[in-house]
């Protein structure tokens, strides 16, 4: 595991449809991920597309719940719960391993 | 539950509303498959573009092509999306997949924000209508088909709530075979409808059919369909047609020559369709030529759809046959249409020929000849052709007369004949009869629906004036199988004193 850019925060945009028991697992996922691999360097922002659909349709939002890792750059979309810990990680930058989804 | 008719909205695409007897069904989702190039997306799009010529709005969801794509593709038909979009007419829900940005995916999804954004739009402007284009490239970027197909069931159920009327459209892989590529689509929506695009001959056919239009009754089969650059997707019905249960014309009207009024039992009828037959060179444009003159005279407008010679050698033959057609196309009682047969589709030239006639609205109508067009056409698209165009001619009270060229010289019939002579109610053979080492003309009259008609097989000759019949070939036998035998005068008595009646 490698932390590259300490000084740089994380900025991550979660997308979730209201307040399901899907979306909380996502938002309890991610927040455990966070505080785990790195500990007060991030800002979740989390957006309910229900009550604000005009950004779901800037964004392109089509599935829920998404994860867009707005910062560091480049921009990184993740679906799903994020109960796949080791694809978010990859997703993040964070693991090494380089890892395409389409190649299982 | 209670039984309630389907109500259907009016599609405005042409000849649609005809085959799904009245249009598609209000609130339902109608799901329009079929192979790539198709017809999809026009399809969806002017289902939208109809919608707003008649007040109505709508929002197109798109999964396939980016709205920027689709505003520039569709400016072709002259519908200008980006001009609705300002008025608040159409509302674009992008679900395109962005090049190169293939998420991650972590654990279980669904497709609500989907809905969301499908319902903001359609409160937004308020739409009546909802194209969704097309499914298929969504299970390229999600590939839990379950879900996609749990979450259109949601999305098509929300869609029946505000009473939308939905067209979602997807792939096939084949012509004939499964209905869809994913096996999911089907069973989503409540109607189906295949658009196909079969190869034929090197030529190719599209067609349209229902095939399932649940709780709701439609036309079966499948209806040949057209697209083009100014009116964009038309269908063609056939069995639908809005057949108009006139009466019979008893009114005879003259077919330009006074002698063949008389071989008909006075003319022909006015409402009926002439197919004339015979060989290259003998007098087919003649005999068109003198119909169309004998409408003009009687103050009738003709219509003249000409596919093998040109205006100008049209203008030319029948100057030499002392009729003007320069003067009567500028009085307005005649038009003139020219065009190679081979310039575009059967089912095209069809639409164009029933635009010319309803908006000059002719007394008669000449196509010179059908033998040029079946050429260029398919056998079932040919005999659609027909059967569309005897309904537009005889439907509106027209005679139209056609000519079909017969392949050989001498006798023989030609295809286009065994194909339509049974949609015809006046038969004219024209034939070259060798005759001692001359070549003369015959002209018969072998059907005359409603009305009796002269049997004789006559000679006719052509001069400057027009076509001149005279006396029946009484020592020729064997005319119309291209053989012709001459008789002797004896024989011709005897024959005749063996029946009486016939002679």
């Amino acid at each position: 595991m490698c932390k590259s850019d300490l000084d740089k925060k994380y900025l991550l945009k979660l997308y979730v449809t209201g307040d399901t028991p899907r979306s909380d697992r996502a938002i309890s996922n991610l927040k455990e991920l966070c505080e785990e691999n790195f500990p007060n360097n991030y800002k979740i922002i989390i957006i309910n597309v229900l009550k604000q659909p005009d950004i779901a349709e800037k964004e392109k939002i089509i599935v829920t719940p998404t994860l867009i890792k707005e910062s560091p750059l480049p921009q990184v979309r993740i679906i799903g719960d994020l109960s796949d810990i080791k694809t978010v990680l990859i997703g993040l930058g964070i693991s090494s391993r380089k890892h395409d989804i389409f190649s299982e | 539950m209670p039984e309630e008719n389907i109500q259907k909205l009016k599609t405005g695409i042409p000849g649609f509303d005809l085959i799904s007897e009245g249009g598609l069904p209000i609130g339902r989702t109608t799901l329009v498959v079929g192979s790539a190039g198709c017809g999809k997306t026009v399809f969806s799009c002017q289902f939208l573009i109809e919608g707003i010529k008649r007040g109505e709005t709508g929002v197109y969801v798109t999964f396939e092509e980016s709205p920027t794509n689709i505003r520039k593709n569709m400016r072709g038909f002259g519908w200008d999306i980006a001009k609705l979009e300002e008025e608040g007419k159409w509302y674009f829900v992008d679900a395109s997949p962005e090049p190169g940005k293939n998420a991650y995916i972590s654990g279980d999804y669904d497709l609500s924000p989907l809905l969301a954004r499908i319902q903001y739009a359609i409160d937004k402007v308020k739409a009546t209508r909802v194209s969704m284009d097309s499914l298929g490239a969504i299970f390229s970027y999600i590939p839990d088909k379950a879900q996609i197909r749990d979450d259109l069931f949601i999305i098509v159920s929300a869609l029946r709530d505000v009473n939308s009327t939905a067209i979602l459209t997807s792939e096939r892989n084949q012509e004939y075979g499964s209905i869809s590529a994913h096996g999911v689509e089907e069973y989503v929506a409540d109607n189906v409808i295949i658009l196909r695009n079969v190869l034929i001959e090197e030529k190719r056919r599209r067609t349209l059919e229902i095939l399932k239009y649940r709780g709701s009754s439609h036309q079966q089969g499948e209806f040949p369909f057209t697209i083009l650059t100014d009116r964009g997707f038309v269908t063609i019905p056939l069995s639908a047609m809005a057949s108009e249960d006139r009466d019979s014309s008893t009114i005879r009207i003259s077919s330009g020559n006074l002698e063949l009024d008389e071989m008909c039992g006075g003319g022909f009828y006015r409402d009926s369709i002439i197919l004339a037959s015979g060989a290259t060179g003998t007098g087919k444009t003649l005999l068109s030529t003198q119909f169309i003159s004998a409408g003009i005279q009687n103050n009738e407008r003709c219509i003249y759809f000409a596919f093998e010679e040109n205006r100008h050698q049209l203008m030319r033959n029948a100057r030499g046959w002392g009729m003007d057609y320069t003067q009567a196309e500028k009085e307005g009682m005649l038009k003139i249409l020219f065009r190679y047969p081979e310039s575009t589709r059967l089912e095209n030239h069809l639409i164009r020929m029933q635009e010319a006639i309803q908006e000059f609205k002719p007394h008669r109508v000449v196509i010179d000849s059908l033998t040029a067009l079946e050429k260029v056409a398919t056998f079932n698209g040919f005999r659609e052709f027909i059967a569309s165009l005897n309904a537009t001619v005889r439907g509106q009270g027209m005679t139209g007369l056609y000519t079909a060229t017969a392949p050989t010289l001498l006798g023989g019939s030609s295809v286009t004949e065994s194909h339509i002579s049974t949609s015809t109610d006046s038969i004219i053979l024209l034939r070259y009869v060798e005759v001692y080492g001359e070549v003369k003309r015959g002209l018969a009259v072998i059907k005359m629906r409603g009305s009796k008609h002269d049997k004789q097989i006559r000679e006719f000759i052509i001069d400057d004036k027009g076509m001149h019949i005279g006396k029946s070939f009484r020592n020729v036998i064997g005319i119309l199988s291209g053989n012709p035998t001459y008789v002797d005068q004896d024989e011709v008595n005897r024959l005749n004193d063996l029946f009486p009646d016939e002679a």
